[in-house]
């Protein structure tokens, strides 16, 4: 069995799945891409996929629209199993699920409004509709002035938003996006995922991204899965995985999102009893909407100290990480304090006084 | 330069010009489809079969790897299969097709090798068969070097057509032998190679142009 850690506790009901993936194994040669990979996305709600560069990610991706077939293990999109579909069964299928792409995959030759006409050419409209339609995405994408342009007279976020628009053009159920984000600069990003987020609600769009960014993954998804060495190592809502990651991959993941101890402390950290003792403390939800700071200083009012860290909000859940130093004598008092008011705390070490 | 030589070089003139329009067109109608089976039939293709691939590939080669010279004498057969005749110029345009073609071949299919993977992803994630990625991304995204492949095999034409002067089919080249070289008239040489310079300069130019209106991947 997979090391798992799941956060959702019961499995919603199956009819809003729109994928449904059981045991997903493919192998390339020696290293296995996927290895056991199990997971569900509902209907309208975006699931970040994020591991490092090899993790299967992108294997993983394009088995979902048969791009990539799996060597075992069921995918169902919708409720139908595609596993063991020609490939000519799948074109109609892949036509109802959009894809965007890190290099965004334009054609060069042709200008954007016929970019973003193509799956409906694909799927048979008579022009005129077809450009219409085009129109009405470039509305909504926010490039209406540019459908004579071709790709090349475009900067890279507007190359994306021409992509997004001809995923949308065919009215898809789900969007997926490769590394979407990726090649764009940091403003760009933002701009981008702000635009995919507003789909998301207007469209109901179900979305499932994956990226080696947790940046991206803590700006629009609801769900995160973390991937490593093809298998998932960690899943559930975005707040608590960020506040709570249970393994190695996903702190290394996380470490330049969230609160890190400053590194001239760090330095100093020994594991035996010398001087202060400097304490880990996450809290999430419900316990970090409270005055847990307050709290903690009004119970140790002369030996605890805030060192380092702040609140986070994500999806409207605050996320806390704070780093406090506390005498050694305070150190078990204060873990079982936080503790009860739903922290997780980490002794980290201890640092000698101040010279 | 007497009036009966100019009518001379006007004839030649038209001859060449005859020669490879035909031979042209016909290995551009050929040899784009046989550049396309290459590229789609070769592995990780789009209808990957690699035992077609290697046929394909060897008889181009063998087609390629013959002397034109040899190749025009060698197919006197097929030409007065074809044309009914093995002299002239109609006559040279058969072996002039059968080796243009296979060149061309080659060239449409660095050009067509040479579109981005992630463009023919892209089209099939978006539900496109075979015959839509051929036509909506392998042609249009390869156009530009298709025509720029078709400039540099007209031009070669121009000057393999000067070999079939062998089988008396005139034309610029072998005016320039018979007349120039071999009556030692040296206007005729030099007007016959300024005006082979002027065709294949023009030709170039036009090719260019062209390429320049299609090309908008920068």
């Amino acid at each position: 069995m997979n090391k798992h850690v799941s956060w959702t506790a019961s499995e919603t009901e199956t009819s809003e799945d729109v994928i449904r993936l059981t045991d997903l194994r493919r192998r390339f040669g020696e290293t296995a891409a996927l290895d056991g990979v199990s997971l569900s996305v509902q209907r309208g709600e975006i699931l970040g996929i994020i591991g490092r560069s090899g993790a299967g990610k992108s294997t993983l991706i394009r088995c979902l629209n048969g791009l990539e077939r799996p060597d075992s293990g069921k995918i169902e999109i919708d409720g139908r199993e595609i596993t063991g579909l020609t490939e000519a069964s799948l074109q109609p299928l892949r036509r109802k699920i959009g894809m965007i792409f890190q290099h965004f995959n334009l054609l060069s030759a042709k200008t954007v409004e016929e970019n973003v006409a193509l799956p409906l050419k694909i799927e048979g409209w008579p022009k005129a509709k077809r450009l219409a339609r085009a129109a009405e995405l470039l509305e909504l994408v926010g490039l209406s002035g540019k459908a004579k342009a071709y790709p090349s007279e475009l900067s890279g976020g507007q190359k994306q938003r021409v992509g997004i628009a001809r995923a949308l053009a065919a009215s898809p159920a789900l969007l997926l996006s490769d590394e979407a984000t990726s090649a764009l600069d940091p403003e760009t990003t933002r701009s981008i995922l702000a635009l995919l987020k507003d789909i998301n609600s207007k469209l109901g769009l179900t979305i499932l991204l994956i990226t080696h960014e947790m940046e991206v993954v803590r700006n629009i998804a609801d769900r995160v899965t973390v991937l490593d060495a093809g298998r998932i190592v960690e899943e559930g809502p975005v707040w608590q995985v960020f506040s709570r990651p249970q393994t190695e991959t996903t702190k290394s993941l996380l470490s330049g999102i969230r609160p890190q101890l400053p590194l001239n402390i760090a330095e100093r950290l020994s594991p035996s009893g010398e001087g202060d003792a400097i304490v880990a403390i996450d809290i999430a939800g419900l316990a970090a909407a409270g005055p847990f700071l307050r709290s903690l200083s009004a119970a140790f009012p002369n030996d605890s100290r805030l060192v380092h860290g702040g609140v986070d909000h994500i999806r409207e859940q605050p996320v806390g990480r704070f780093f406090v130093a506390v005498s050694a004598a305070s150190v078990s008092n204060l873990v079982s304090f936080a503790e009860r008011l739903g922290a997780q705390v980490e002794v980290l070490g201890h640092v000698a006084d101040h010279a | 330069m007497s009036p009966i030589m100019l009518e001379l070089l006007m004839q030649s003139l038209w001859e060449t010009i005859l020669m490879t329009a035909a031979s042209g067109v016909i290995s551009l109608v050929f040899g784009l489809p046989l550049g396309l089976a290459l590229v789609i039939t070769s592995r990780g293709g789009i209808a990957e079969n690699l035992w077609l691939n290697g046929v394909l590939g060897a008889v181009i080669n063998a087609f390629r790897s013959v002397p034109f010279i040899i190749l025009l004498v060698a197919l006197i057969p097929v030409t007065r299969l074809i044309v009914g005749t093995s002299i002239g110029t109609w006559a040279a345009i058969v072996p002039l097709s059968i080796a243009a073609t296979p060149y061309y071949a080659r060239i449409a299919e660095v050009s067509l090798r040479e579109v981005d993977r992630g463009l023919i992803e892209a089209v099939r994630a978006m539900g496109g068969n075979r015959w839509t990625i051929i036509r909506e991304v392998l042609i249009p995204e390869a156009l530009p070097g298709i025509v720029a492949g078709f400039t540099v095999t007209i031009v070669t034409l121009i000057g393999a057509s000067a070999m079939a002067g062998a089988i008396g089919a005139g034309g610029l080249g072998d005016l320039a032998i018979r007349y120039g070289y071999q009556r030692f008239e040296t206007a005729v040489m030099v007007a016959v190679v300024a005006v082979l310079i002027v065709l294949v300069c023009g030709i170039q130019w036009f090719g260019d142009r062209v390429v320049e209106r299609l090309d908008h991947r920068n």
